[in-house]
């Protein structure tokens, strides 16, 4: 085993820049037994679905999803041309060291187990989750379900494993959510996916303790493009956290991955997201569900690091009074561009949808909210609440909001409310007034702005969550 | 991934309004200065060459493309039709145009003309008061989406009203510009431009009319207003072109060091209706107010795109545009407040509320902030939703039937617009105009 090579400068150089990616900020020479090489074309996608040794129909769905991809212009009428400096000649788009993903962390080779170690992910396993899966580069690294979660029927697999080995419970709704065609990235994705978390809870069952998947990036000038397909059957519950980090490079490295939920009659889908990728990942992810009738979608989604984050999670409110939520928190500091918000598509009558989205600009950052609120004819008693609230700490941050509502008929109630404001100079004197400094008091109150939302967090991640914006807060004052 | 690249023929951008129009439309104008012909000829040219909205367009997002169009069209005759006068409060002084044209106008009393006020045709101020003109004249960028038509509007101005009220003039009562479109196919380009100066006052009535309910017309309109420091200016614009007119309405307002400006425009008339509104805080004090009520009916569109930016510390701005729906009516509010880096201690302020009225009709908001100081209170909200039920039935249990309960509630719904008109002759005025659209 070789030792782990820091890549980034000493974490004092620039302490404001990235939250605690010290921790996150370490990569090893791993020696990948697969590899496509650099570059974009339909060899890269045979390679990728021969290694996968992938059914006929994979392949063919690829290689459209490669023409859709390379027909789709970049969005830049609406979005950041920071775009533009993306470079898909450039990029690793499978990098794998094994296909089969390991059932004890015992199997996993050294250099990838310690790294998970480092980023604590067994120790989590053990206390608090009912499955991992640890996708290293492209594939999963690890992968287990605690017993007792599997004798219910839950399925959690990978995505390859998903669609070959319960292709009779993957396939009908994999791509219906988001199909190849919905945006430039989905397209990408869906030609070069790999990885990612196929999950099948059956009728009735409720996962007590949350499922999570960890991505890592460890390899320069790579593209990671996991898959992610949940279906909760009727009156079923599950909760999906997912986090991420990778190595800092000089060099971008591409994150675009496609997450479908499907909540059936009744179901109810949490997914968790704290991403806190390092600040050169281009991280455009697509992530959208299906509400059925009754059915609960709620995405908790929480952005901290990378360069550029687009990513708009959505729902599609398909059934009778199914209903739709998103919570979002943004961070953006010097030099990132945190462009999220979301989407809620109501399609029957009395669906319901709320989101609350909080963001908080630090130095030169820039965060921006987006969101589509849709309800078209003829339905009745549709409701969407949507609360954008901007925090801007220093004098040149920069915050933008731009939300387009869509409302039929008569019969419905649609409110969007926004703020944009700073820290209150009352609070910050009144708190160093009972001794704290500037920073702790600055911290203090981001911390206040957001607490509503973090509370709503499975406490392990508020805890982090906190601590992480303590980080970020350091040295943003003074 | 590369731009589109126009290969329709050069006639479709042009429609009817093509080289030949335009120069027949320079031959028949009276002597005007070389700066004004130079201006008009290179705005033809960039109409000429700019593409119609495209549906990707983000400035033209839910605006219904299909139905723009700019065939069909003739620069019209002078007309003998009889016009609609609509409002009887007293003005200070009265232009009316009809077809491009002075038809009438009421003079001003002479001890405003005597302290310098001037309400005169724009044909004249290019001559009198050329270097005012030039200064304010269609000087702001077009940056809501119309530049083409901005363009049009350019190249094919006529005529239009000049108002200049000195430093520290106050004009008492209003002034009235009236611009009337008759028959079919008529195009029109009305242009109102005031200029108050330091310290001044002034409150000027634009109404827009068409001499029957039915011609199909082309209008683009424009106004400049210029509030120079410390002064008030209020504007009031109604809207009321024949039911099945095209119309573009292009407004830019200049706020200067603690003037304080307030515009409110009125929307009931044409079958498709797009507004733009640009308001600039140049200076500290600097207020607007931009005020909007729309009535949409039948299958009528009404597109209305703010701009608000803040330029200089300790600027004010507050929106608020409510649109009523009916029928398969459908209405596009897309504002925008832009805080320039710097511009601390900004109080912006953007509302839209949507009262639904219908099943069928559709509204659309797209309410956006780019803020890029950080001592600043912005905010903005939207609503879209029925009458409240438990208003409705207040009124019921108090023995007043529904359909009445629900007209004094839509007018409720107007009247926090209209409560803040100080001139009350006005705001009745206003009232009795909403109302006739109610009238089926």
């Amino acid at each position: 085993m070789k030792p782990p090579t820091d890549t980034l400068a000493p974490p004092t150089e620039n302490p404001v820049a990235g939250i605690d990616q010290s921790s996150g900020n370490f990569r090893y020479d791993v020696k990948y037994e697969l590899d496509a090489g650099t570059g974009l074309s339909d060899r890269t996608v045979d390679y990728i679905s021969a290694a996968k040794k992938e059914a006929p129909w994979i392949r063919e769905f690829r290689q459209k999803a490669l023409q859709t991809f390379l027909a789709k212009p970049l969005p830049t009428h609406w979005a950041t041309r920071d775009l533009e400096n993306i470079n898909f000649d450039k990029i690793r788009y499978y990098l794998s060291s094994g296909q089969k993903p390991k059932r004890t962390w015992d199997e996993v080779p050294d250099d990838i187990k310690q790294t998970f170690e480092r980023l604590g992910i067994p120790e989590q396993e053990r206390k608090f989750l009912a499955g991992v899966e640890a996708q290293f580069d492209s594939e999963a690294a690890y992968s287990n379900i605690k017993e007792i979660v599997s004798k219910q029927g839950v399925i959690f697999v990978n995505s390859t494993e998903g669609l070959r080995e319960h292709p009779e419970i993957f396939k009908k709704w994999f791509g219906k959510v988001i199909p190849t065609s919905d945006n430039k990235f989905s397209a990408l994705n869906s030609a070069v996916f790999s990885g990612g978390s196929f999950i099948y809870v059956p009728p009735g069952v409720k996962v007590a303790q949350p499922l999570q998947a960890y991505f890592r990036i460890n390899a320069e000038n790579f593209g990671q493009f996991e898959r992610t397909l949940i279906i909760a059957d009727e009156g079923a519950e599950v909760t999906y956290m997912e986090g991420c980090t990778a190595p800092k490079f000089s060099t971008s490295t591409l994150h675009s991955a496609v997450v479908e939920l499907v909540a059936l009659k009744g179901a109810k889908i949490q997914y968790i997201t704290v991403q806190n990728w390092s600040p050169n990942v281009f991280n455009l992810v697509t992530k959208r569900g299906l509400a059925h009738e009754e059915a609960e979608i709620k995405w908790i989604d929480c952005n901290i690091g990378s360069r550029l984050t687009m990513k708009y999670p959505g729902v599609i409110l398909k059934g009778r009074k199914a209903r739709g939520e998103v919570l979002s928190i943004a961070l953006a500091n010097d030099g990132q561009h945190q462009d999220t918000g979301a989407k809620m598509i109501h399609a029957a009558d009395e669906t319901t949808s709320n989101i609350i989205a909080k963001s908080i600009s630090v130095g030169q950052g820039r965060s921006t909210y987006r969101g589509t609120v849709h309800i078209p004819k003829h339905l009745k008693g549709c409701k969407n609440n949507t609360e954008c609230d901007a925090l801007l700490i220093n004098t040149n941050s920069r915050t933008d909001t731009y939300p387009a509502i869509t409302v039929r008929g008569d019969r419905h109630a649609v409110q969007h409310e926004a703020s944009v404001s700073k820290v209150s100079e009352d609070q910050i004197f009144y708190m160093q007034q009972r001794g704290l400094t500037e920073g702790q008091a600055m911290s203090l109150s981001v911390n206040g702005f957001i607490n509503d939302l973090a509370r709503q967090f499975p406490m392990e991640y508020s805890v982090e969550l906190k601590r992480l914006i303590d980080l970020e807060m350091e040295g943003s004052v003074g | 991934m590369s731009a589109p690249t126009l290969t329709s023929p050069a006639k479709s951008l042009t429609g009817s309004f093509t080289a030949d129009a335009f120069a027949a439309h320079l031959a028949s104008l009276p002597p005007l200065p070389a700066w004004w012909l130079d201006r008009k000829r290179a705005a033809y040219e960039r109409f000429a060459s700019l593409p119609m909205p495209a549906r990707t367009d983000e400035t033209w997002r839910f605006s219904n493309i299909g139905t723009l169009t700019l065939d069909g069209f003739t620069l019209p005759e002078p007309t003998r039709a009889k016009l609609y006068s609509p409002i009887g409060i007293p003005k200070a002084a009265k232009l009316v145009f009809a077809n491009n044209r002075l038809s009438s106008r009421e003079a001003l009393a002479a001890d405003l003309a005597k302290r310098g006020v001037i309400v005169d045709t724009l044909q004249h101020a290019l001559n009198q008061h050329g270097d005012l003109v030039r200064e304010h004249l269609l000087a702001q960028p077009p940056k809501l989406g119309s530049a083409k038509f901005a363009a049009l509007h350019e190249a094919f101005l006529t005529d239009g009203a000049f108002i200049h009220v000195p430093k520290g003039v106050e004009v008492g009562l209003p002034i009235g510009v009236f611009s009337y479109a008759a028959g079919a196919g008529a195009a029109v380009f009305p242009h109102t431009l005031v200029v108050a100066g330091e310290n001044s006052r002034v409150t000027v009535v634009e109404y827009f009319g068409s001499a029957t309910e039915t011609d199909a017309h082309f209008a683009v309109g424009a106004n400049d207003l210029y509030a120079g420091h410390g002064s008030q200016l209020t504007y009031i614009g109604k809207q009321d072109w024949s039911r099945a007119a095209l119309s573009f309405q292009l407004n830019s307002t200049v706020v200067r060091r603690d003037a304080r400006v307030q515009s409110l425009n009125l929307h009931l008339g044409a079958r498709q209706a797009r507004h733009e509104s640009l308001s600039q805080l140049q200076a500290p004090g600097a207020f607007s107010e931009m005020l909007a009520l729309t009535v949409a009916h039948g299958t009528q569109e009404f597109d209305q795109r703010t701009l608000q930016i803040h330029q200089a510390p300790n600027t004010k701005s507050d929106l608020l545009y409510k649109n009523a729906l009916l029928d398969r009516a459908k209405t596009i509010f897309s504002g925008l407040i832009i805080v320039d880096p710097d511009a601390q201690k900004t109080d912006a302020y953007q509302s839209n509320r949507n009262l639904m009225l219908s099943d069928e009709a559709e509204a659309n908001s797209l309410p956006g902030l780019e803020i890029q100081a950080n001592d600043v209170r912005c905010t903005h909200g939207a609503t879209s939703s029925r009458i409240d039920p438990e208003q409705e039935f207040y009124l019921q249990s108090r023995g007043i039937a529904k359909d009445a309960a629900d007209e004094l509630l839509t007018f409720g719904f107007f009247e926090e617009v209209l409560a803040k008109l100080e001139n009350e002759g006005l705001h009745d005025a206003l009232r009795d105009l909403i109302k006739t659209k109610f009238k089926k």
